[in-house]
């Protein structure tokens, strides 16, 4: 029952609820202005001897993470009537009450050796009760970004009904060096830009890379041969190896099925560039596509049986879909300009695009029909969209331009808001989100 | 005096040495900043059969400078101009009169696409110098080509003027074995 009243109808329009202290804690989220429902996160408590700062960073942790989203405001510390000197003692729900705070989040932490263990319990403070039951999770000191990452996505999927993307990583590009000498090397990430690991060295230009559907692998193009290949490369041992696709001058624009087993790419052979697959368990190639014109950038849907891609046989760049098996592509971006780098959203509804249009590039959003095209940035150079695990946040590449100009990676809200750069040191582009982590 | 002419003679050879391969990476001289250390400081790797190459009709230089490695392109256009095919044909002479080398065509676009397409973009462009130089006569098995998409520019600013150079298919020779 609480859990209902809870419940934010993310993305769709609903009656507006007057904000009254009885009603339900929501959040209505709409195409217009969104009111961030407000929380408390004081101080986790320490359960042994030493363990004060880190229970303040994942604390801190778990307000970063929810404050990020857009939809919901941490209420400053200062702001607090009391704080929660104990994870047991009763919630004083009046003080929380008193500064607004609808939902509040305490947690404990315990550390002993490199064992970390983080239990948290969510309440709605304006039902005076607790929202769903008190969790525990058991990690290591190193790991603590992961476990407030976790707290933080719970509480989110608590709040929304949907799945968080918190405890996610990110794999890129990221670059270094002179414009016309650019650096480029794997690099992999928390979705947050925090513990950049390096994949690869920087010896040659590797391109796009893309998580399989569990985050074990991650495909690239890679330029160590001399020539466009495609690498796979196993995540944890860093180790990698170049794939056996259908033989042509270069391969490149690689993306897995959703079940793993099968690779969908472009191959160019004098010229002209077409869509092949791979399955790789057989080793058996498909050729997908066997037009005149130029086939690339193809993504499959949730469930397999499609493929988007972008073809310029109109004369400009177009976004197709077509089955697998094969058949007539259908074009489904029809608006003024040119769509490039087409991704299927995970829930299957939604196709995220990079749109050229009169000296813009934009980010933006269609149904997998071409309706209800919905731009989400503007700049000199965005490009190459990549989904959160859920489906609400897409992350992409801005460039700014020039002899010192350099991408950088931004995420934004499907609606458009929340548009925020990702802290990322360097410059970074080619951003692959990985699926939420067990 | 004499000092000053080896200093002088030096520095030419390596504004020579460095500018026989814009468009090559990550080999001996060592693009990424960490394994090179500077190497282009050191005489040691002074190229002496560089140097007055250029005055030579056989050499690389020669085919660089004087006949022209590069032909450029419209927006989003991977048709060769007449100017393009004045260059080729030269290139192509060339290729045929030095037999011993191989060519590599190394196709680019400008910043103002998308990755992928960039890269389908530049085979499209060096594959247009490929037949071009086939229908003149060079054996295709002399000849392979490469997409750097937008990669590569040789020209960093944010204009047409860029642009423009970077819209380009580069003829890099060599003696050897195609890759």
């Amino acid at each position: 029952m609480m859990l209902k009243s809870f419940w934010i109808a993310l993305g769709l329009a609903v009656l507006a609820v007057p904000a009254l202290a009885q009603q339900p804690l929501r959040i209505e989220i709409t195409e217009g202005v969104v009111e961030p429902l407000p929380f408390a996160v004081p101080q986790f408590e320490a359960e042994t001897a030493g363990s004060e700062q880190v229970a303040a960073d994942i604390a801190q942790l778990v307000r970063e993470d929810l404050s990020g989203t857009g939809l919901f405001r941490a209420i400053p510390a200062s702001a607090f009537i009391s704080g929660v000197d104990s994870f047991a003692a009763p919630v004083a729900y009046a003080d929380w009450r008193a500064i607004n705070a609808q939902a509040l989040v305490t947690g404990a932490v315990a550390v002993n050796g490199n064992q970390l263990i983080v239990k948290f319990r969510l309440y709605d403070v304006f039902s005076g009760a607790e929202l769903g039951d008190g969790l525990q999770f058991a990690g290591t000191v190193d790991g603590w970004r992961r476990m407030g990452h976790k707290v933080a996505d719970a509480v989110y999927s608590r709040i929304t009904g949907e799945q968080g993307y918190f405890d996610s990583r990110v794999v890129f590009v990221a670059e270094s060096g002179p414009k016309d000498n650019r650096l480029k090397r794997l690099a992999i990430m928390d979705y947050d830009g925090q513990n950049v690991q390096y994949l690869t060295d920087s010896a040659a230009i590797v391109l796009a890379p893309r998580f399989s559907p569990t985050g074990d692998r991650v495909l690239y193009t890679s330029y160590e041969t001399g020539f466009p290949r495609i690498n796979v490369l196993d995540v944890a041992s860093v180790g990698r190896q170049q794939l056996t696709t259908q033989q042509g001058e270069m391969a490149f624009s690689p993306r897995f099925s959703r079940d793993g087993r099968q690779v969908v790419y472009s191959l160019a052979n004098g010229g002209n560039t077409d869509l092949f697959i791979t399955d790789l368990a057989t080793g058996t190639h498909t050729q997908l596509t066997s037009a005149p014109s130029i086939e690339t950038a193809p993504s499959f849907s949730p469930d397999g049986s499609q493929i988007v891609f972008e073809s310029d046989r109109s004369g400009t760049q177009q976004l197709y879909i077509m089955p697998v098996t094969g058949g007539e592509p259908r074009r489904i971006s029809f608006g003024d300009g040119r769509y490039g780098s087409p991704v299927w959203s995970p829930r299957g509804d939604m196709i995220a695009f990079t749109k050229q249009n009169a000296g813009r590039f934009h980010i933006g959003v269609m149904r997998t029909d071409g309706s209800e095209e919905r731009l989400l940035s503007a700049s000199q150079l965005d490009e190459s969209p990549t989904w959160s695990p859920n489906g609400r946040v897409i992350m992409f590449t801005r460039e700014t331009l020039g002899a010192d100009g350099g991408p950088s990676l931004y995420s934004v809200d499907i609606t458009g808001r929340n548009l925020q750069q990702v802290p990322v040191a360097g410059f970074a582009s080619d951003a692959a989100w990985g699926p939420l982590q067990p | 005096m004499n000092k000053f002419f080896t200093a002088a003679v030096l520095v030419g050879a390596m504004g020579l040495s460095a500018c026989t391969n814009p468009d090559r990476f990550g080999g001996a001289g060592g693009a990424d900043g960490t394994a090179g250390g500077g190497g282009l400081t050191g005489p040691s790797t002074v190229d002496t059969t560089g140097l007055g190459g250029a005055g030579d009709p056989t050499s690389p230089q020669f085919f660089q400078q004087s006949v022209g490695d590069r032909v450029l392109f419209a927006v989003d256009q991977s048709t060769l101009t007449p100017e393009a095919q004045t260059i080729l044909r030269g290139q192509a002479t060339w290729l045929m009169t030095n037999s011993d080398y191989l060519a590599v065509i190394e196709g680019h676009a400008d910043e103002q696409g998308t990755r992928e397409y960039n890269v389908a973009l530049g085979a499209r462009r060096a594959n247009a110098v490929r037949e071009f130089l086939v229908s003149q006569g060079v054996p295709s098995t002399r000849i392979r080509t490469i997409s750097y998409g937008k990669e590569r520019p040789t020209a960093t600013c944010a204009d047409e003027s860029c642009y423009s150079q970077n819209r380009r298919a580069v003829t890099v020779i060599s003696i050897g074995t195609l890759g």
